[in-house]
């Protein structure tokens, strides 16, 4: 099952006082049932926060955001995590360090009290690559890339049908990363899971993004297709700087090549 | 060129661990920009933090482990605080797990400073913001005053390059320095650390999964795969690479502009294991 995802003037303000700063001054996305987003954008722009917000992990904003069509907040919580998983940027701090992944992967299986949880966790860490035995591995035994996979498993083992992913693939080497994105057009063709997607690399969103929306100072600079990357149409000042250093980065390597 | 850096069979073996990490890594470092590239769990970081001995029960061999004029082999945990930090530096690769959670980052910032060089606290709290706004932290004053959880993923990498920078030391070991950057902000930070090499002449080496970057970026680059290198190159040869792993690794790169068929995957071979003397 698709859902879409809407945001309307969506705005946040972290601190109190003199000191309290207003983040998002106010995004709009609309993302279509089955769509794979993109959200790009400079470093400190919002991006993470907005997925946070969507998720309600962080739930002290103002504005609507709905998903299916019905507002977020009204969701209640065990139905809000079966249709929607995030992944994080920081795996490290997502993952409890004294839980196995076994327990990490369990964990939602059974308040979910979903059966055949052996196989489902088999399945969940085969298809992020790594073998059964990691089963009983902690997190501090694991390298950068391969707890980042087990964040990705945890994510996909309730089968939402929204994933929110922020840099899921940025810790990964470009074989593992393949593998990855593959699975999840794989999801996205047989399920019709939406996706939102935080990511640095123009690439891979010109790979996976039907559209993209790209974000400065805590907005949304523009909304552009992804045929728009390769001869650079974005029109704002930011976008088009973005995409034409994002060109520029992957550009030596065709000159050579 | 001088090395400063002379490693010879290296081995590295976790605690508990069936296999060895690590298996015979060979490399040396002179004043320059050597990339590490290879599979997830290949063992850079690993390779990293045992030149600064940062592997609390694992069990270290080399022939030969040499830094500058020191052995590193027969370092005490004393002798390697002294350099650690101060002549040799790693920006590791999950910053906000490296910073302290319950104090603001710009006091580790300042700390920095001050555990390296004499000065007042204010004179550390000015440096340590004038390096936040080198590495391009928009609203400094802010961000010094903020949590680690308060920071966003780029600014917590750019946290820990400011401190590298502040410490000051002749060789660098990146490890994913600035995989969460927008590339506007990374090719300025890159600038940066390039800055380093050519004019202060340090060593740096870089651990990255961004063959760009390293194409771009680096002057010779390590594959790394299963505990081993399997392959040496110029960086600017890199699209000649022969080691299959290596060759599958440019075939599994997205590319703006190409066809959105599957990407290629590898096709693990067992003898790629298989230890080269
Ligand atoms: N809990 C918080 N308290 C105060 N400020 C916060 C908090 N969380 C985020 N911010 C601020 O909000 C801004 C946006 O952060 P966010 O993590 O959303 O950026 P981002 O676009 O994901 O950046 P990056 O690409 O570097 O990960 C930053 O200036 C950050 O300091
Ligand atoms: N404390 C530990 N105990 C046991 N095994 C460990 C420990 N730390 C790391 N490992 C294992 O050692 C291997 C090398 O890990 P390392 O972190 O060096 O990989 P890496 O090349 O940096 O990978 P990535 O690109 O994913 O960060 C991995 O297979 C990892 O699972
Ligand atoms: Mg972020
Ligand atoms: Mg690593």
């Amino acid at each position: 099952m698709s859902v879409s995802v809407d945001v309307h003037d969506l705005s946040i303000v972290f601190g109190s006082g003199p000191q309290a700063v207003r983040v998002l001054p106010g995004v709009s996305i609309a993302v279509q049932p089955g769509e794979c987003f993109g959200l790009v954008g400079e470093s400190g722009s919002g991006k993470s926060t907005v997925l946070r917000c969507i998720s309600m992990l962080t739930d002290f904003w103002q504005g609507e955001i709905r998903i299916g069509g019905r507002f977020v907040r009204e969701i209640p919580l065990g139905e809000r995590c079966r249709t929607l998983q995030m992944v994080f940027q920081d795996p490290y701090g997502s993952l409890h360090p004294r839980q196995s992944v076994r327990t990490v992967l369990h964990e939602p299986l059974a308040i979910h009290k979903l059966d055949d949880r052996e196989d489902r966790m088999r399945r969940a860490i085969t298809d992020v690559g790594l073998p059964v035995s990691f089963l009983d591995r902690f997190p501090h035994q694991l390298s950068g890339g391969q707890r980042q996979r087990i964040a990705i498993a945890r994510a996909l083992i309730l089968e939402p049908s929204l994933l929110l992913l922020d840099e899921p693939t940025s810790a990964l080497d470009v074989s593992v990363q393949a593998e990855i994105l593959n699975l999840l057009q794989r999801l996205r063709d047989e399920r019709g899971f939406t996706y939102i997607m935080v990511t640095h690399d123009l690439a891979v969103v010109d790979h996976m993004c039907d559209r993209f929306a790209v974000m400065l100072l805590g907005e949304v600079a523009e909304v552009l297709p992804r045929d728009a990357i390769a001869g650079n149409q974005a029109t704002h000042p930011y976008a088009r700087e973005l995409v034409g250093a994002s060109l520029a980065y992957e550009g030596t390597r065709r000159a050579q090549g | 060129m001088d090395t400063l850096l002379d490693v010879s069979n290296l081995r590295i073996r976790y605690g508990g661990a069936a296999r060895e990490a690590v298996r015979g890594v060979s490399f040396t470092l002179g004043r320059e920009r050597l990339g590490i590239v290879g599979e997830s769990g290949s063992g850079k970081s690993t390779v990293g933090r045992a030149l600064l001995k940062l592997l609390p029960g694992a069990t270290i061999t080399a022939d030969r482990l040499r830094f500058e004029d020191v052995d590193l082999t027969l370092l005490s945990e004393r002798e390697m605080l002294k350099i650690r930090g101060r002549r040799m530096s790693m920006i590791l690769q999950d910053p906000k797990f490296s910073l302290n959670p319950i104090r603001r980052v710009g006091d580790q910032v300042s700390e920095t400073y001050l555990r390296h060089f004499r000065c007042s606290r204010r004179e550390a709290r000015e440096r340590a913001l004038a390096m936040l706004e080198a590495v391009k932290i928009r609203d400094p004053e802010r961000v010094y005053r903020q949590y680690p959880h308060e920071v966003s993923g780029g600014m917590g990498q750019r946290i820990m390059i400011a401190m590298m920078l502040l410490a000051d030391p002749d060789l660098v070991i990146a490890d994913e320095p600035t995989s969460a950057l927008d590339v506007t902000v990374r090719l300025q930070v890159l600038d940066i650390l390039d800055n380093l090499v050519r004019n202060r002449g340090i060593g740096l080496i870089m651990i990255s999964h961004d063959l760009n970057l390293v194409r771009n970026f680096c002057d010779r680059v390590l594959i790394m795969y299963a505990g081993q290198v399997v392959e040496t190159l110029k960086a600017g040869d890199l699209e000649r690479a022969e080691h299959p792993y290596t060759r599958g690794l440019l075939a599994a790169q997205p590319r703006i502009g190409g066809p959105r068929a599957p990407l290629s995957v590898l096709d693990r071979k067992p003898e790629w294991l298989e230890e080269n003397a």
